[in-house]
């Protein structure tokens, strides 16, 4: 923090902090869901932070299995044994298909953990959002909701990451079917199932995701990064010949973002 | 006499539809208000009440009491009330429902009924009065085997319940709860908040007795009596065992925030009662000093207050189940008494997983070009767009589960894993071989991550 010319100042920068919660958060040290891709992590300083709210936005409405698998098999992977909390509407499972446990327990996940609690109307999912982030001791709590939510403005918003915080558990949105829109999410991405390195006779390969960041709080946005999932060791690796693609290398948008705009766009 | 008729003889005559569905849910409604002189109230349908009162007619002044308390109440809901009282289930129903002249006593009283009380079929009733057999009284005196000879068994057996030789069971609408706790007021209780409070209070009484049982309740079930005769009961499950009074309020005011009409204590409740019908071990447990007994006790309360909030339906686990149709590979069973869960398949070490993670049930129905009729897909159409498949493998063939159904229905299936232009992952299937059918269709299952 700069020096401050007058005493009071400081004080109401204090109290300030302490409304707004950018203040240090109590006891609990952030920790960081890393997917094990050493270029990812090293970007975000570690892995997503936990405790906070992100946001993963499916680029398209074909890219919702992508958006949450890549969002499941996160929490998943960091995470001994704890559930996995994951609120859907109920129409959910006519749009985007149901979870598909069978799918997951192939993908090295443990379906055992995973409890589902579907709300009837995207209301009361707030509501329920609202109680399954404050119980401690899940792996991740993911919200996933389609199309425009009214319900889930700035405030809204601001209560789920303060609640988050204080608990501890990390929020993940899944917003499917959705343009990004201002919010308060610690970061925010966009998710796309990327093509798949061919096993022989030109069969599909291990899952691939292609991620752009679109927003980072407090920090630079912009990058692109194609994972793929190895279920064998539960990391995300490199997708080979990554390197030749243009992808990898940091965008104008990083550059812009580090301008004071970038902060305040939230 | 038809409508048109009475209306002509009466003309201001008011005509109602008869609504079985609304009497009985009425009939219902009154036997949950009864609960409050016994826990054995049974349903005789279409019209009566069945309460067991042996042991509880002390606490209305005895017997007279208790018949003014009813018919009190009854009348004040506009019900007219025949109330009678007998040594059996069976006798009190016959003396409510047949009784017209007084008796000395209830053996009495039974003995002068009609032979029509027994309730048999009209030809055997008739058959009775012919014989000379007007009441229940000359039946008896006559030999029990000649009735059965002459009249059928199920006379025997009709006149031994009303006589008491037979025993005659009640069937409860509610089975008593192994713990019940309640409290009456001899002023009514205005508000629903005093009524709560009250709930905390017995839940405090009834947590001391399942602490001494060793117990913990799964299932509370607090009633809540008006003082003009009608109750309403609020219930609330829990996924584990649990005499926690705060806890059990918490899921309580959870459940009674969300009921679409809310408590209304109308001119006050005069009785609430909290049992707990359904209880299980519960020790004393130790914690665990690396927490894990304290988050998984945090999950389950998370559990019960969605369950309790959303329905048992909307919480749910997955289990695995055993078959190889993909559709019915995973049960989605309610998280609250879930059983325990059943091992995963492994994935194949170095392999693609082959088994989507969004499955389509009913899968979505696709336009398909393939190369050749029975080869992979080449082109698709789903949801209006158009994909080119790029890489493909299968198919891997799931036939129906012949050996389970007798006509043998059901078509084999062919299920590919394909990847389109833009790296998405899908896995369609040809519904029936062609050796099966004409022009075979073919669906979207699942979407691959």
């Amino acid at each position: 923090m700069p020096h401050e010319s007058h005493p009071n100042i400081a004080g109401l920068r204090r109290r300030l902090a302490r409304i707004t919660g950018e203040a240090e958060p109590r006891g609990q040290s952030t920790g960081r869901l890393a997917s094990g891709h050493a270029g990812f992590d090293a970007a975000l300083g570690g892995g997503l932070a936990t405790g906070r709210l992100h946001e993963f936005f499916a680029a398209d409405a074909l890219d919702a299995t992508s958006a949450a698998a890549f969002a499941a098999l996160l929490a998943l992977r960091c995470s001994e044994d704890a559930p996995l909390v994951w609120l859907r509407t109920a129409d959910a499972g006519r749009r985007s298909g149901q979870l598909y446990a069978p799918g997951i327990a192939e993908l090295g996940g443990d379906p055992d953990r995973l409890l589902l609690i579907e709300a009837p109307d995207p209301r009361l999912l707030l509501a329920c959002a609202n109680d399954a982030i404050r119980c401690a001791g899940s792996a991740a709590v993911i919200v996933e909701s389609w199309g425009r939510w009214p319900a889930l403005d700035l405030t809204a918003g601001r209560r789920l990451a303060l609640g988050a915080r204080d608990a501890g558990t990390s929020l993940l949105m899944l917003r499917l079917g959705a343009a990004p829109s201002p919010s308060v999410a610690e970061t925010r991405w966009s998710v796309a199932a990327a093509p798949s390195r061919a096993l022989e006779a030109n069969a599909p390969g291990a899952p691939a995701f292609d991620l752009e960041l679109l927003r980072r709080r407090g920090g630079a946005a912009g990058g692109r990064w194609q994972l793929e999932w190895n279920h064998d060791e539960h990391v995300f690796g490199p997708k080979v010949g990554e390197a030749a693609l243009p992808g990898a290398v940091l965008p104008m948008a990083a550059r812009r973002a580090v301008l004071p705009h970038g902060a305040a766009a939230a | 006499m038809p409508l048109a008729d009475a209306r002509a003889r009466v003309p201001e005559l008011l005509v109602v539809q008869h609504d079985p569905v609304a009497d009985a849910a009425w009939l219902d409604r009154l036997a949950l208000g009864c609960n409050r002189y016994t826990p054995l109230v049974a349903i005789d349908a279409p019209d009566g009440l069945i309460l067991d009162i042996a042991g509880a007619e002390h606490l209305l002044g005895g017997e007279a009491g208790l018949i003014d308390d009813v018919e009190m109440r009854l009348s004040r809901l506009g019900m007219s009330v025949r109330v009678a009282l007998g040594p059996t289930a069976d006798a009190a129903r016959a003396l409510a429902r047949y009784q017209t002249r007084p008796a000395p006593d209830e053996d009495q009283a039974v003995r002068r009924l009609p032979v029509a009380a027994l309730e048999l079929e009209a030809e055997a009733t008739t058959a009775l009065v012919r014989a000379g057999l007007k009441t229940i009284g000359d039946l008896a005196s006559r030999p029990m085997a000649n009735i059965a000879a002459r009249f059928g068994a199920a006379a025997a057996t009709a006149l031994r319940r009303i006589l008491g030789d037979a025993p005659s069971p009640l069937d409860p609408r509610v089975a008593p709860p192994p713990v019940a706790t309640e409290r009456r007021f001899a002023e009514p209780l205005g508000s629903s908040a005093h009524a709560t409070k009250v709930l905390a209070e017995l839940l405090d009484q009834a947590a001391i007795e399942l602490r001494e049982r060793g117990k913990g309740g799964r299932h509370f079930r607090a009633t809540f009596f008006r003082s003009d005769g009608l109750a309403r009961s609020i219930e609330i499950e829990t996924g584990h065992p649990t005499r926690d009074t705060a806890l059990v309020m918490r899921l309580f005011a959870e459940r009674m925030d969300s009921l679409a009409d809310p408590l209304d204590p109308g001119f006050g409740f005069d009785m609430i009662r909290l049992a707990v019908p359904r209880l299980e071990m519960l020790g004393a447990t130790q914690l665990k000093l690396e927490g894990g007994a304290v988050r998984d006790a945090k999950m389950d309360e998370l559990v019960d207050r969605m369950t309790t909030r959303l329905g048992r339906g909307r919480v749910r686990r997955l289990l695995a189940a055993d078959t190889h149709i993909p559709e019915q590979a995973q049960l989605a069973l309610p998280a609250i008494d879930a059983p325990p869960p059943a091992p995963w398949q492994a994935p194949e070490p170095g392999e693609p997983p082959t088994r989507p993670f969004h499955l389509f049930d009913p899968p979505q129905p696709i336009e398909v070009i393939a190369e050749v009729p029975d080869g992979p897909p080449h082109q698709f159409r789903w949801r209006r767009q158009a994909h080119a498949v790029r890489r493909y493998e299968g198919p891997e063939r799931i036939a129906a589960e012949w050996w389970r159904r007798r006509d043998n229905a059901g078509l084999t299936r062919d299920y590919y894993r394909v990847e389109d232009a833009q790296g998405r992952r899908f896995w369609p299937f040809r519904h029936g071989l062609y050796e099966e059918q004409e022009r075979p269709l073919w669906y979207i299952h699942g979407v691959f991550a």
